[in-house]
């Protein structure tokens, strides 16, 4: 690519000609996180403790402490993330390539099953279907799958019950054969988590986690927005914070679509 | 109660009575009243400051100054030092402790003092700090100071030997028309027994009228040598006796007397008298209830008869029983320490026959007493004295 | 014979609040062993080890016989009301406005005299029952009340003041998701609180209990994450000018000490929750309760905090919450100095083990919460400020005050 494409580029996001979607949630402390079993240990929960605010603390200046934990709010998951991606090369945040940064998407429209069913799981032969519609996921995609389950209030949207939580995911076949028969390079979802709430009775446990990031691909999860993107032809932009030996982090994802 | 034999005061005695007039607040510092206390009584006595070789002083609020620190203060250099916070019983404490050290040779001339201000927050000050069992067990209690105390022992005392409030009024009302001919009073309007009964309620059944006013002034005199009193030309007071007394009756529930009873028969014999021969009495009145329990306890009823006592009597200058001739602290004002020397003071006047429009005719014998810290429950401190003029 | 109190009209918003003050707070060092007295709940007296006299005020010596060994014992309640007054025109600004104010003289059967604040109902020459409590400066006062009950007897107007009574107050109860938030809310209503706040964290998450609690009538569930500053900063916002009790019953417990755990984020959490959350809550609600303790019938009163009792004694079997607990009492001392001039108290409850599912591997005699919220309830009637919940707390005070070195020795064993 010439620079001029690059400019032709810059100026079409300019000019709207390129629309920008973010997918991202705000980074808030009520935003719900992963549940697990309270003996393990939890992810810490994202505080902003205010340092100064033009006050004694700091007369001119505003500024927060935040923490949080890797995997909250709208994340990015590494290979490190899952014991089968411990031993890749270049699995952690601060070593992942770049150019895996930025990479097109197909978006998998599951609204409707998954209004029906919480528990809905995405299938090899549903996959399918979309490719009859939209052609073959092409190789270094991300797969995003679109449940609308990010419209949801709060309570909805974790939708614990007390044999845990019901969110819709894909099941272990997909996974595999996404990671192996299409190389996508991630898979992205608008819940918790990559996997369905009740991914854990799945086999393998949480495929998703299991066969992206054994395969050395990503995770998204927490998404929004996904009913602005097109079928096909939004390039996402995910860009984790480069945190030594990080095994996912918060991160502002964006879409960028060509208007209709 | 029994009594060893006690060393008359002979050949000393007590000259120069000073009252620094009230007011009922000053900017000034206690050290400011008793200064003035102290020029007057080296004016009054022909003498220099040099010829002060005791100094005996009271003071609720001279703050971080006793005595010692007052004689730097007031160009003093004595040989012979007392402070007494005594309350409402200095004076007559520091009457019996300079009288001894005259008679000992230890002073040739002590000046006894008494002086107080008054700031818009000093009364409220002395009655949080008044003292450790005060302010652990007495003032958190709604902040009643000493009129919450004294209500405790004045309902009691009316419950048990029937004194009504007019018995009260009676002895306030009495005290007022004293006052009002006395020009350093600071109560200068009469009062009415209607007014009295109608006053508002402090602490029930203390009531305004029962409760003395706080101010700033000062009270002095000298004690001194009979041969110093001559060669200086002064009218000279004679002590005839003393008494004092401290936590007496300790075990009565509630306080129905004071440490006077203990005393009484000692001081009258030890002067000679008898409580019929005084031509007045000056009670240490902080509440008429205290003035009627010492008609009792210093001897001119029984215990219990005060209430009929008071019935029977007109406390008047002129009237049956002479009784705070000045007006007491119910009508002058109470200037902190200086309370305790206004009956004193006062009674040193009389019997000189220097008590001008407040005089009673002929006095020539008279009584004054004292009583002071409401420690915790009740008075502790309690002291009388008789004294006599040059002609007794 | 009192008339019971009204339930408090809303508050005229033109009105200003009027400022509490404190009632005469200076006291003698000796006389500090009756503010423990109050504390507690219990009435003590200093008694002569040598000839057996009861005394009063506090004292360094015995008055009958000049012995210093005067300890502060338990002592019969029993007295005689010898005289009364009523102060119309106190001299310090506190009483002044709350005159008329009532106060005796009792004597006691054990000998001392006690001037004492007066129940209504106390009638002279009459037996009294007396009791040490803590009035607005957070000092010991002697309380005369009537020895049998009378009607409505704890809303007299001056037992108030010395109490914090729940009834007609409206009170945030931290965590509702726990089994001890449930049933002090429970117990706080039984009680005659007219509004129960309770706290729910990450209101997505169901809980057991949820529907019972919504359905109560007075219960307003809100949102509240006590170890997320600005959670609790926005609650405080909204509903700080109207909590007059607070009661902490947030928990956060795990087992283990400091060898056989792996980093920090455990202890983190601990610290996070118990220690941080109680900073949030001081800071949000603290500087409005202050500010309210003199505001009517429903004024700020009281702040609970709920303690192990291996606060004051670490537990290494639950080491590291040992210290967050220990972390927390020491802080709440900075928070009743604190809130002293607003007259609110802050009552600490230690408890031992709790019957709930953190302590399920803890042999008995545990807490059951029904039993820990009731003795809250209770000493928020009484007034009281220390409170030790159940057989293993009350065993580790006693043992605390006979040999500390005996229970460190042993809860490591």
């Amino acid at each position: 690519m010439d620079s001029n494409s690059l400019m032709q580029f810059a100026g079409a996001v300019a000019s709207g000609a390129v629309r920008v979607v973010d997918l991202t949630f705000t980074l808030s402390p009520d935003f719900p996180v992963i549940v697990l079993p309270p003996e393990f240990g939890q992810a810490a929960p994202v505080r902003i403790q205010k340092i100064s605010q033009y006050d004694a603390a700091g007369p001119a200046w505003y500024w927060n402490n935040l923490t949080f934990g890797e995997h909250t709010g709208t994340h990015f998951d590494a290979p490190i993330h899952w014991f089968t991606g411990k031993d890749l090369p270049n699995n952690s945040v601060d070593t992942l390539p770049p150019r895996d940064m930025i990479a097109p998407a197909c978006v998998i429209d599951c609204s409707t099953d998954a209004a029906r069913d919480p528990d809905f799981l995405l299938t090899i032969p549903a996959v399918e279907a979309w490719e009859k519609r939209h052609g073959r996921i092409p190789q270094r995609h991300w797969v995003l799958l679109r449940t609308d389950w990010s419209k949801k209030g709060w309570r909805d949207y974790a939708n614990l019950k007390d044999d845990g939580a019901h969110t819709p995911g894909p099941d272990a076949a997909v996974m595999r054969w996404l990671v192996e028969e299409r190389s996508v390079i991630g898979f992205g979802t608008e819940t918790i988590g990559t996997d369905a709430g009740q991914g854990g009775h799945l086999d393998p446990p949480y495929p998703a986690h299991h066969f992206l990031h054994g395969g050395g691909r990503y995770g998204l999860q927490c998404l929004c927005n996904l009913d602005q993107l097109p079928p096909t032809g939004a390039v996402v932009v995910a860009a984790p914070l480069k945190i030594q030996n990080g095994s996912g982090s918060p991160l502002r994802v964006l879409a960028l679509v060509p208007s209709a | 109660m029994q009594n060893t034999i006690r060393t008359p005061y002979d050949r000393v005695v007590m000259a120069v009575p000073v009252t620094i007039p009230y007011v009922r607040y000053s900017i000034e510092s206690a050290q400011w009243w008793i200064g003035r206390a102290l020029r007057s009584l080296v004016d009054g006595a022909g003498i220099t400051p040099r010829d002060i070789d005791g100094f005996c002083v009271s003071s609720f609020t001279a703050g971080l100054d006793s005595g010692i620190g007052l004689t730097q203060h007031f160009g003093l250099c004595v040989r012979w030092v007392d402070t007494i916070p005594l309350g409402g019983a200095s004076a007559i404490a520091a009457l019996r402790r300079a009288a001894r050290a005259v008679q000992a040779g230890d002073a040739r001339i002590v000046a006894c003092v008494a002086g107080d201000t008054n700031h818009v927050d000093s009364f409220r000050f002395t009655l949080e700090n008044f003292s450790r069992f005060n302010q652990d067990a007495v003032y958190p209690y709604g902040a009643g100071g000493a009129n919450a105390s004294f209500a405790l022992i004045a309902r009691n005392y009316m419950r048990t030997f029937g004194a009504r409030r007019e018995d009260f009024g009676k002895i306030a009302v009495a005290q007022r028309a004293n006052a009002l001919r006395n020009p350093n009073a600071l109560m200068k309007s009469p009062l009415t027994i209607e007014q009295y009964m109608a006053a508002r309620p402090i602490a029930d059944p203390i009531h305004l009228f029962d409760c003395v006013m706080p101010c700033a002034g000062a009270e002095a005199f000298l004690v001194m040598g009979e041969d110093v009193a001559a060669s200086l030309k002064l009218p000279a007071v004679k002590i005839l006796a003393t008494i004092e007394r401290h936590n007496a009756f300790g075990d009565d529930p509630v306080q129905v007397r004071g440490g006077w009873a203990m005393d009484v028969d000692e001081l009258y014999t030890m002067a000679g008298v008898k409580p019929d021969d005084l031509d007045f009495v000056e009670t240490y009145d902080d509440y008429p209830v205290i003035s009627m329990m010492q008609f009792e306890d210093l001897g001119f009823c029984r215990k219990g008869e005060g209430p009929d006592f008071v019935r029977q009597h007109d406390f008047t200058i002129d009237g049956s029983f002479p009784h705070n001739t000045s007006g007491g602290q119910l009508s002058v004002g109470q200037a902190g320490a200086g309370g305790a020397y206004l009956g004193v003071v006062e009674a040193m006047r009389q019997v000189l026959g220097l008590a001008g429009p407040t005089q009673v005719k002929d006095a020539r014998i008279g009584l004054a007493s004292g009583f002071g810290m409401i420690n915790y429950d009740r008075g502790l401190a309690s002291g009388a004295a008789i004294l006599a003029g040059p002609g007794a | 014979m009192i008339e019971p109190i009204a339930k408090p009209r809303r508050k005229n918003p033109l009105a200003r609040t009027r400022l509490p003050t404190s009632p005469p707070h200076p006291r003698s060092r000796k006389s500090h062993g009756l503010t423990r007295a109050a504390a507690e709940g219990r009435f003590m007296l200093q008694r002569c080890g040598a000839c057996g006299a009861f005394s009063y005020p506090a004292r360094d010596a015995c008055p009958a016989c000049l012995s210093a060994d005067l300890a502060f014992v338990d002592a019969p309640r029993r007295g005689t009301l010898l005289s009364e007054t009523t102060l119309h025109v106190p001299a310090d600004v506190h009483f002044r406005e709350r005159a008329p104010w009532r106060v005796g003289l009792v004597a006691m059967d054990c000998g001392p005299r006690l001037v004492t604040h007066l129940h209504a109902d106390c009638e002279e020459g009459r037996p009294v029952v007396m009791s040490f409590q803590l009035d607005k400066s957070g000092q010991a006062v002697a309380f005369a009340y009537p020895e049998r009950e009378t009607p409505n007897m704890t809303d007299d107007r001056q037992w108030r003041e010395m109490t914090a009574d729940p009834k007609f107050r409206r009170v945030l109860v931290t965590n509702g998701r726990s089994v001890v938030g449930q049933e002090v809310v429970t117990a706080l209503k039984s009680a005659g609180a007219s509004i129960l706040f309770v706290g729910v964290a990450e209101p997505w998450k169901p809980f057991r209990g949820e529907e019972a609690l919504r359905a109560l009538e007075g219960v307003q569930i809100v949102p509240l994450d006590i170890g997320d500053e600005k959670s609790v900063m926005d609650l405080a916002a909204d509903i700080g000018g109207k909590v007059d009790i607070l009661v902490n019953t947030s928990e956060h417990v795990r087992a283990g000490g400091l060898l056989d755990r792996q980093g920090t984020s455990v202890v983190r959490d601990e610290i996070d929750q118990s220690y941080l959350g109680f900073v949030h809550l001081a800071q949000a609600f603290g500087p409005a309760m202050r500010a309210r303790g003199a505001d009517g019938v429903n004024s700020a009163a009281a702040w609970v905090n709920i303690l192990s009792v291996y606060a004051l004694a670490n537990w290494p079997a639950f080491g590291a919450y040992s210290a967050s607990q220990a972390a927390c009492l020491s802080l709440s001392h900075c928070l009743r100095a604190e809130l002293r001039p607003g007259g609110v108290k802050v009552v600490n409850a230690f408890a031992g083990p709790l019957d709930t599912e953190w302590f399920q591997t803890v042999p008995p005699p545990k807490v059951a919460p029904r039993v820990l919220a009731s003795a809250i309830v209770s000493a928020l009637k009484r007034g009281l400020e220390d409170i030790y919940v159940g057989d293993v707390a009350e065993d580790v005070r006693q043992r605390l005050a006979a040999n500390p070195k005996a229970v460190e020795r042993e809860l490591g064993a």
